[in-house]
């Protein structure tokens, strides 16, 4: 029995000295960083200090109006991708799981290769496809007569999405298909011979069930949408796109410390970030939680 | 109307809305592949479709020159990051999985619970105290920098346990044990070689991730020399606003560091379902 318990101490070892060093120590860091601040001293000459702050920082942040601005579009971007995402790979997942189907591991594979492509080279791929000189899709579309300025501050948000959407849609659905095809066929034979239709099993049986991963994904898609930083990194450098460099808190956070030198600053705007996205983690496993035990 | 009609319009409607998410999906790569053969005057004027101004040759040529071939440092740098770091991370993480699935000890699911609980850290946050810590023990601007940070991923944990549970017989592990091997040994010769299929697939999601990782080393790396393709693209595309002949460079280099994670796809699909699949059950 000992040499077992040694066994799983020496494997597991490895993995918690660096998650220790990775994740937990940086977390312990920046909530350090963020009670202190650099005070210049005297005129300005003699360098700066640093100096306790206690909850300095995050009243600076939370009172500076770009970062609140960067939690709206946040929230105007959930509002977009997050629907769209979780009904387009539901929506796609349910189609290729339906018999009338053909080719299913092309359009499996076919749908799931944008997300071989890096981020920053999707995005890269995507601006130039939104730029008017280099762009095939805007000429296609103005010919079609629908002039859309991909940059102008209506179409930021978007730009993004879409980006988003052709980088993690394909991913997605072949997690829902997965669990569509995990569904016991017995189960969907029943209801068939019950005399409901394919639009019927697939809102009253199947849809229900997959339940799980749409909890799932629903939370990795929020916590990755608040990780928002890469694409509009790109649409924020000399396309003339109205997104600013610090359109996305993260983004608030990257120019605080790296344009301004301003380390508290950004520690304090990445634990903010950080504690919604534990608060928004909590909420939607409660839900998920709560509906369980309600069907149960 | 009648029902093989109908049944014939319902297949058409499906597959037509798939083929069309599909050219979505498969559009802008067919783009990167056209434009990566124009000059810079056939990609700001020409039909993007075509292959007019054809000239692959030439923008491969200029890739491996420029700056003394610093592409292609970059395409080894990558390589090393995504590799080296990606089958250390799956080494690590098969290890505590696999002993999450077979050992009891006391906290067990407590500790497990904390793993789960890495999974939700929103990592770009981590990525600005990181590098201050680093600069303190003064690893800015290393190998290590990115290196050390890619060896854990709590989600390759969590899978490795389900994994394990699918692959490791227990049978096998017992007869080995009264053969008379030592635990870590039972691990090497039986659980790793029977969760392999497991440990290719922690494999190809963490090369993945690093070789798309871009925050870490935006933060952590000023030397060019040591840039992933991700982040040496960026700089040539910050160029390019100003400087238009950067464009090809930056287009024929996007299709050159898309090329190995398309081809891992295609040949690897039983490894990334079986991946996605395990995370879906839960």
């Amino acid at each position: 029995m000992k040499a077992r318990t040694r066994a799983a101490a020496l494997l597991l070892t490895p993995f918690f000295l660096l998650f220790t060093a990775v994740l937990v120590v940086p977390i312990g860091y920046a909530v350090w960083l963020s009670l202190f601040t650099e005070k210049q001293s005297g005129l300005g000459f003699g360098g700066s200090e640093t100096v306790f702050t206690g909850l300095g920082n995050y009243a600076t942040a939370l009172g500076d109006r770009a970062f609140r601005e960067g939690f709206g579009v946040l929230l105007g971007y959930c509002l977009l991708y997050v629907p769209l995402m979780m009904g387009g790979a539901l929506g796609l997942a349910l189609l290729l799981d339906t018999a009338l189907a053909r080719a299913r591991r092309f359009f499996q594979l076919a749908l799931f290769l944008p997300h071989a492509v890096p981020g920053i080279i999707a995005a890269l791929i995507w601006v130039y496809l939104y730029t008017p000189q280099l762009s095939p899709v805007v000429r296609a579309m103005e010919a079609g007569g629908i002039g859309f300025d991909f940059f102008s501050p209506e179409g930021a948000l978007p730009s993004v999405v879409n980006i988003a959407l052709w980088e993690w849609l394909g991913y997605n659905l072949i997690i829902f298909y997965a669990a569509l095809q995990a569904i016991d066929r017995s189960v969907l034979e029943a209801a068939t011979v019950d005399g409901a239709g394919a639009w019927r099993v697939a809102f009253a049986v199947k849809i229900p069930l997959l339940r799980g991963s749409l909890a799932m994904v629903g939370l990795f898609t929020v916590i990755g949408s608040l990780q928002l930083f890469t694409e509009p990194l790109i649409l924020s450098r000399g396309t003339g796109s109205a997104v600013t460099s610090t359109w996305t808190p993260n983004m608030y956070a990257y120019s605080a410390a790296f344009d301004r030198n301003d380390y508290g600053l950004a520690a304090a705007a990445s634990i903010l970030l950080a504690l919604t996205a534990a608060l928004l983690s909590f909420a939607v496993t409660r839900l998920t939680g709560s509906r369980k035990e309600r069907t149960a | 109307m009648s029902a093989p009609r109908s049944r014939w319009l319902s297949k058409t409607a499906v597959n037509g809305v798939l083929a069309l998410a599909t050219c979505y999906m498969l559009f802008p790569l067919v783009w990167l592949v056209t434009a990566a053969t124009k000059d810079a005057g056939g990609l700001l004027a020409g039909d993007a479709f075509s292959f007019e101004g054809f000239d692959l040759g030439g923008n491969l040529a200029r890739l491996a020159e420029y700056h003394d071939g610093v592409y292609f440092r970059w395409y080894l740098n990558s390589l090393l990051y995504a590799g080296v770091g990606a089958a250390a991370c799956a080494l690590i993480s098969v290890a505590a999985g696999y002993a999450f699935h077979v050992y009891d000890f006391r906290g067990k699911e407590k500790l497990f619970g904390l793993v789960l609980l890495g999974v939700l850290v929103p990592t770009t946050a981590l990525a600005l105290p990181m590098y201050l810590l680093a600069s303190e023990i003064g690893i800015v601007n290393t190998y290590a920098a990115v290196l050390l940070p890619v060896l854990v991923n709590p989600f390759g944990v969590y899978l490795s346990r389900v994994l394990c549970a699918a692959y490791v017989p227990d049978e096998a592990l017992e007869a080995a044990r009264i053969d008379g091997a030592g635990e870590m040994r039972v691990f090497w010769s039986i659980g790793l070689r029977t969760v392999m299929p497991g440990f290719v697939t922690v494999f190809l999601f963490q090369f993945t991730a690093v070789w798309n990782n871009f925050f870490l080393p935006l933060v952590m790396l000023s030397d060019q020399k040591l840039f992933p393709l991700s982040l040496g693209l960026y700089a040539w595309n910050s160029n390019a606003h100003a400087e238009p002949d950067y464009y090809p460079l930056v287009v024929t280099g996007s299709l050159l560091a898309v090329v190995p994670l398309v081809l891992a796809f295609v040949s690897l699909q039983r490894h990334w379902k079986a991946g996605l699949t395990a995370g879906s059950v839960k």
